[in-house]
């Protein structure tokens, strides 16, 4: 099997999923680019990161769509298309725009079917490129996926491999509810083997990483490889942990998780964003509700602090979670055996 | 203007279906039988019926708060209206929505919504549909002078402009942002020329003259259907109502409403219209009122008889699947 870059595998899963079904369409700022440029070149960008090259000259102007920058208008058309029978794919460049269209995701997007009385079909996906590590600061680095995860009506996906981005974004475009898919910038390049055609992976199912029995990390996103790292270093030393990596925050695999804090005892929860209000401090509440008897020490959290992103190289790597860290988390969880 | 003696006739019942909907809810509503915020549309009933006379099920409009007008014009059930304002189980949105969330989108209405200026951006991804599956529709989006101030309506009107899909805005100015007068808040007071500046074909129409705006709707079709990408069409109107039920409306003149009443009138203004050239018979359409008058008294009753959700309902239709 190839492997491929996770940037690679979502264009793939763009291609396939156009080319399978003509009621899909991309749009967003420069998905294509070029277009009103000076030197012809009509595909100049592919999207700022490279995802939707190829699209614009297979599939053609209607349905590969450049838009002005006009965060709000392109997820308000995106959900007008969903309602009336296109199945739109709308990327916002950064998920830190989320702040200037929030109103088309929190008060449209996820209430038509609810508030419509069941009647309304809102398939639609937004793409957006979170997380940090690129040293893009306050406002290019940001993983909302809590905020998001918390809006009912709302799916939200947050992929941690190119394999499971793939998988993920054809469920993504084939479900028919508004689906939020983040995209960590500093995962684009990672590679692993990914199967060239056709297979989606379920909403609301956890991956089991490693399977251990000291420790259950559950980590997202980009902490995914960093615990990895981590988790197969302390096995040579005879500490094994389940590593789940839920994939999918709304909805949420609840059952994977307790069962293996059922059989631990104790949990590491990884996340980048920041720990208030967040999906780490959502699933340490869910463990401590439903398995808190089954808990032999209190459930670490491992997140970014309670501050804006970091600009300096620093500042940042000081700022997110590291391997460090998150070694440390698992020693302490575990009584610094 | 062509125009049949059975589209009048239909036309006339519409603009009375809205003000005695609007009418009775306002009553309703001081006797304590609906829950909630209620915006009327009472008074703008020419600019709604103008607009959606020209629409059929393939074109789509979006609403705003003050949405039972374009929601009746479109063809919303007014039974089901009425009861899901009443917030019954079997209202046209389960009662899930209410006043401010009719919507029917088998008759291409997407819905009334709650966010000043929410909907234009929705209506530009409709228009994109038409486009894309080659539909024949239109898009049409409603919105007040105050909605005209949002960045959303802005957005959509740029970005219908450089897509160049079949979009129609509907500007209706009823003169006032909630409580606040459109002298104020529009800062240029110029409306038409500020939709003009983005690139697009302004239709004025007299918002109290059912002729008017269905003339002007008609050149704004005939363009955006046609492949002459967005356009919109702006009315001056009123509302004869607060901007809620509710609103004390201190911000008008005392004498402002009868006055309004009394000489801008577009229900009078069409009957006296049609009735002075002979096109309809003031018969046929006392005949209308009546008939309407028997629609919305049997609405209120089968809204007051209809049973309330459960607990249960409260769980369901959050998603397709999960």
């Amino acid at each position: 099997m190839p492997k491929i870059s996770m940037r690679q595998a979502i264009n793939d899963a763009l291609h396939l999923e156009m080319e399978r079904d003509p009621r899909v369409i991309v749009l967003g700022e420069d998905v294509s680019g070029g277009a009103g440029g000076t030197s012809g070149e009509r595909e100049a960008a592919g999207g700022v990161f490279g995802l939707t090259k190829g699209l614009l000259p297979r599939f053609g102007e209607d349905r590969v769509i450049d838009t002005p920058i006009s965060e709000s208008c392109i997820v308000g058309a995106a959900n007008g298309a969903a309602l009336t029978g296109l199945r739109p794919v709308a990327e916002i460049m950064f998920a830190d725009f989320v702040g200037v269209c929030l109103d088309q995701l929190l008060n449209q997007a996820a209430k038509f079917r609810y508030m419509f009385g069941g009647k309304a079909r809102t398939p639609l996906v937004i793409r957006m490129t979170c997380g940090g590590g690129m040293n893009a600061a306050a406002q290019h680095s940001q993983t909302i996926y809590p905020m998001l995860t918390g809006i009912p009506g709302l799916k939200v996906v947050v992929p941690s491999n190119a394999y499971d981005a793939k998988g993920l974004l054809l469920t993504a475009i084939r479900d028919d509810d508004p689906v939020i898919f983040f995209e960590h910038k500093s995962l684009y390049m990672d590679e692993c083997e990914v199967p060239d055609g056709d297979y989606t992976i379920p909403f609301g199912e956890a991956a089991m990483v490693r399977e251990g029995e000291h420790v259950t990390v559950v980590a997202l996103a980009r902490m995914v490889p960093l615990a990895i790292g981590v988790v197969d270093k302390l096995a040579a030393e005879g500490i094994s942990c389940d590593l789940i990596d839920p994939r999918t925050t709304s909805p949420l695999d609840e059952e994977t998780i307790l069962e293996s804090v059922r059989a631990t005892g104790r949990l590491v929860v990884v996340d980048e964003s920041p720990p208030r209000c967040s999906v780490a401090a959502d699933i340490a509440a869910m463990v401590a509700e439903k398995a808190f008897h089954h808990l032999k020490a209190p459930i670490i959290q491992v997140t970014a602090p309670h501050t804006p992103v970091p600009f300096a190289r620093e500042l940042e790597a000081a700022y997110l979670p590291s391997p460090e860290k998150i070694e440390a988390a698992i020693r302490k969880v575990l009584g610094s055996r | 203007m062509q125009i049949s003696r059975e589209q009048m006739l239909r036309a006339y019942r519409q603009m009375v279906t809205i003000r005695e909907f609007e009418e009775r809810i306002h009553v309703d509503i001081q006797r304590g039988g609906i829950a909630g915020f209620t915006h009327l549309y009472a008074g703008q009933e020419a600019v709604a019926v103008g607009v959606c006379e020209h629409l059929t099920e393939k074109d789509k409009i979006i609403s705003t708060h003050r949405g039972h007008g374009h929601c009746i014009a479109k063809g919303c059930d007014v039974i089901g209206m009425m009861k899901e304002i009443y917030g019954r189980q079997d209202g046209l949105c389960k009662g899930k929505g209410g006043s401010m969330h009719i919507a029917d989108l088998d008759k291409g209405m997407l819905g009334a919504n709650g966010i000043v200026g929410g909907g234009p951006p929705i209506a530009v991804g409709a228009a994109i549909t038409a486009k894309v599956l080659k539909t024949g529709g239109v898009a049409v989006s409603f919105s007040g002078d105050g909605a005209s101030n949002q960045g959303t309506v802005f957005e959509a009107m740029n970005m219908a402009v450089v897509l160049k899909v079949p979009k129609i805005f509907v500007l209706e100015n009823n003169g006032y942002s909630e409580h606040t007068g459109f002298s104020y808040a529009v800062g240029s007071r110029d409306m038409v020329r500020r939709t003009e500046g983005f690139g697009m074909p302004v239709f004025q129409a007299d918002g109290y003259d059912f002729f008017s705006v269905y003339e002007a709707m008609r050149q704004a079709t005939e363009l955006s259907r046609n492949g002459g990408g967005p356009c919109a069409v702006y009315a001056e109107c009123t509302r004869f109502f607060g901007h809620f039920e509710g609103d004390p409306q201190l911000y008008r003149a005392k004498d402002e409403v009868a006055r309004l009443r009394a000489e801008k009138d577009s229900l009078k203004i069409f009957r006296q219209r049609v009735t002075e050239t002979g096109l309809l018979p003031g018969s046929d359409l006392d005949q209308v009122d009546g008939e309407v008058r028997d629609l919305i008294d049997r609405a209120v009753r089968e809204a007051v008889a209809a049973p309330a959700p459960t607990a249960a309902d409260v769980l369901t239709d959050v998603y397709i699947s999960y």
